[in-house]
């Protein structure tokens, strides 16, 4: 089988500045115009196509390059990633019903809470061996939902309903149903959280991720300030997943905690490993692509249309 | 409340007692594996899961017993507890040697850090749990009692429940097992060999394979055993129950020190008692919540745990 990812990049790699705008421009459009593509071969039978390009496959994708920031750049393994996710939807649910602030006043707020349980987190697990970081987190995402299902205030088994969806901005409105424009919005945040990753990734913070994830030991000796720039992994990779849950509570208007189970962990985990460490693009390609366990629609999800290439190849080989 | 507590004390340490033996046989299974491959084994609490519902085949499908039924006395009441102790403890351990061939070893062999077999793990882990899962449909599945659960007699004003006895004797027999095993056998010297050492074990002629594939299939003995006490003493299981006592094992495996047994023992105790006090206070809805803040204050304070990782000659 052709490798599709390394031609990729070879091409990439060919290409001027012009060629590569090009090429990105592109991808962009593609991935754009995937609502368009329902009742085609990316078909779902059961559940509607549109709605699930939203969720899960933008919404993981998200999720994936947030926690390819603590997984493949940095090396830390974070089995509780949904945890952040949970923070950020239960942000959105609790201040979206009790106040007046809409979703994009909350996203913020989201953003700020899921970096700072990331510290909360982060500066007592960092301390710690690999492995037994893992095991913390995983704990963590697990409590969170224990949280959330035992305190009266985030509505118990029930979770939190009539969550609004974001008011119009630049004159599109946000209606419950039109997937097409919460899809397009997500793509927006995708890009943004791919032009974080890709700018962090060549300057000061992405060398000390690479040399941490090689080597810890040789870079703390080298003078990297390691656990500066692990909790700094951590609480970035957070904060995307805050907004993702922000932006997934107002979309699906009622959120429990049956939502934020391990297994969203576990597959985005899935996500950012099938395209090995490192290749946050890779996220793109293979997040839709992962067997869904759990849901009644399970392998629904597993499509075709997932395989959106953005066209934007990471091919630092020395990374994976 | 504390006058409650005081007054239910006893009958509260029983319980606890039996949990932490319950727990003690899970760590083992994280320890034995920890001790010689410094890995954590992920799929443990799965394999636990398995075992329990081993236990329940052996009460309800071979011994065809319903929940209306009588319960069972004499010899042929020990015969079925000792037929789904001994199937559920076959079970698991074959289980846990076959994880280990499945999924661990072609990475061991690769040498692939320790983030690989991790990933691995939980892979495995969530094949095993979705599996039984989808069998049972997501229900939970309750175990027919096949014994009277009567009281022994009194301690105080705790009456001592017969399955609690049950469960810390057979527990305490099978540690001393264990104990032997790893301190008198041949494969037990092998094994601590490995543990101190894997690169001296395998230039003085020790089969690495061998002896992982015997430390797996010990810890999932024992591990098994777990699943048997488990359904004993609550009578119910489901397809994810692996992970919160699989948590709580692990946490008491480091408690005492990982890949320390005694540790083990020692850490399983201390688990099971303050968990059961703390779902006292708290309620048990709490439970994990305890468990894993008394994990991070471990991991936090004492990485090595209370007693240490020995590495001396009592390590497997």
């Amino acid at each position: 089988m052709i490798n599709l990812r390394d031609k990729g990049a070879e091409i990439w790699e060919r290409q001027g500045r012009l060629g590569r705008i090009g090429i990105a421009v592109g991808g962009v459009a593609m991935a754009a115009a995937l609502p368009f593509m329902g009742g085609t071969i990316l078909n779902t039978p059961i559940a509607d196509y549109e709605s699930v390009l939203v969720y899960p496959i933008a919404m993981y994708v998200l999720m994936a390059i947030g926690l390819n920031i603590v997984i493949g750049k940095s090396g830390l393994l974070d089995l509780g990633y949904v945890a952040f996710f949970a923070i950020g939807a239960y942000t959105m649910g609790l201040l979206g019903t009790k106040t007046s602030l809409n979703t994009w006043e909350i996203l913020p707020i989201g953003i700020a809470m899921a970096m700072f349980s990331g510290i909360i987190l982060g500066v007592p697990a960092l301390k710690l061996r690999g492995d037994y970081l893992a095991i913390i987190t995983l704990g963590f995402g697990e409590i969170v939902r224990i949280v959330a299902l035992n305190l009266g205030a985030l509505g118990r088994s029930e979770g939190i309903q009539g969550i609004p969806t974001p008011p119009g901005i630049f004159g599109i409105e946000y209606a419950f149903d039109s997937h097409r424009i919460y899809f397009w919005t997500l793509l927006i945040l995708i890009l943004l959280a791919i032009w974080m990753v890709r700018r962090l990734s060549v300057r000061r913070a992405g060398r000390a991720w690479e040399s941490i994830r090689q080597d810890e030991d040789a870079a703390e000796l080298l003078g990297v300030p390691t656990f500066k720039y692990k909790v700094w992994a951590f609480v970035l990779g957070a904060s995307v997943g805050g907004a993702a849950g922000v932006f997934y509570a107002s979309k699906t208007l009622f959120i429990a905690p049956d939502n934020f189970t391990l297994q969203i962990s576990i597959l985005i985990l899935a996500c950012v490993v099938f395209w090995r460490y490192g290749k946050y693009l890779g996220c793109n390609s293979r997040s839709g692509n992962s067997w869904l366990p759990t849901g009644s629609n399970s392998f629904l999800i597993r499509r075709p249309s997932a395989r959106v290439r953005l066209g934007v190849g990471n091919h630092d080989e020395s990374s994976s | 409340m504390i006058g409650n507590f005081l007054d239910q004390f006893w009958s509260l340490t029983f319980g606890g007692l039996s949990l932490g033996f319950i727990y003690i046989l899970i760590a083992l299974g994280y320890t034995m594996v920890y001790g010689v491959l410094r890995m954590i084994n992920f799929a443990n609490s799965e394999i636990f899961m398995v075992g329990t519902f081993a236990t329940i085949i052996i009460v309800r499908d071979v011994f065809n017993f319903t929940q209306t039924s009588e319960y069972a006395t004499g010899f042929r009441l020990w015969l079925i507890l000792g037929t789904a102790l001994v199937f559920a403890m076959v079970v698991s351990g074959v289980l846990s040697m076959l994880v280990e061939i499945v999924a661990y070893r072609r990475l061991r062999r690769m040498n692939s850090g320790i983030l690989a077999p991790l990933i691995s793990a939980i892979g495995v882990s969530m094949v095993l749990a979705e599996s039984v899962r989808i069998l049972t449909d997501s229900r939970p599945v309750a175990s027919p009692r096949a014994m009277e659960k009567k009281f022994l007699g009194q301690f105080f004003d705790a009456g001592i429940r017969i399955d609690n006895t049950i469960i810390v004797i057979s527990a305490l027999f099978l540690f001393g097992v264990l104990i032997t095993f790893v301190n008198k056998t041949r494969m037990g010297k092998a094994i601590r060999a490995v543990s101190m050492n894997p690169n001296a074990a395998r230039l003085m002629g020790i089969n690495i394979d061998g002896v992982v594939s015997a430390t797996f299939l010990v810890g999932g003995l024992m591990t098994g055993a777990a699943g048997f006490f488990y359904v004993l003493k609550y009578e119910n299981t489901s397809s994810n129950i692996g992970f919160e006592l699989g948590i709580a094992a692990f946490t008491a495996a480091i408690l005492g020190g990982i890949g320390n047994i005694k540790g083990a023992f020692y850490g399983g105790l201390a688990l099971g008692l303050l968990e059961t006090y703390a779902s006292f206070f708290l309620g048990t809805q709490w439970k994990a919540v305890t468990v894993f803040i008394v994990l991070v204050l471990i991991l936090y304070t004492r990485p090595n745990g209370l007693f240490g990782e020995a590495l001396t000659q009592t390590r497997a």
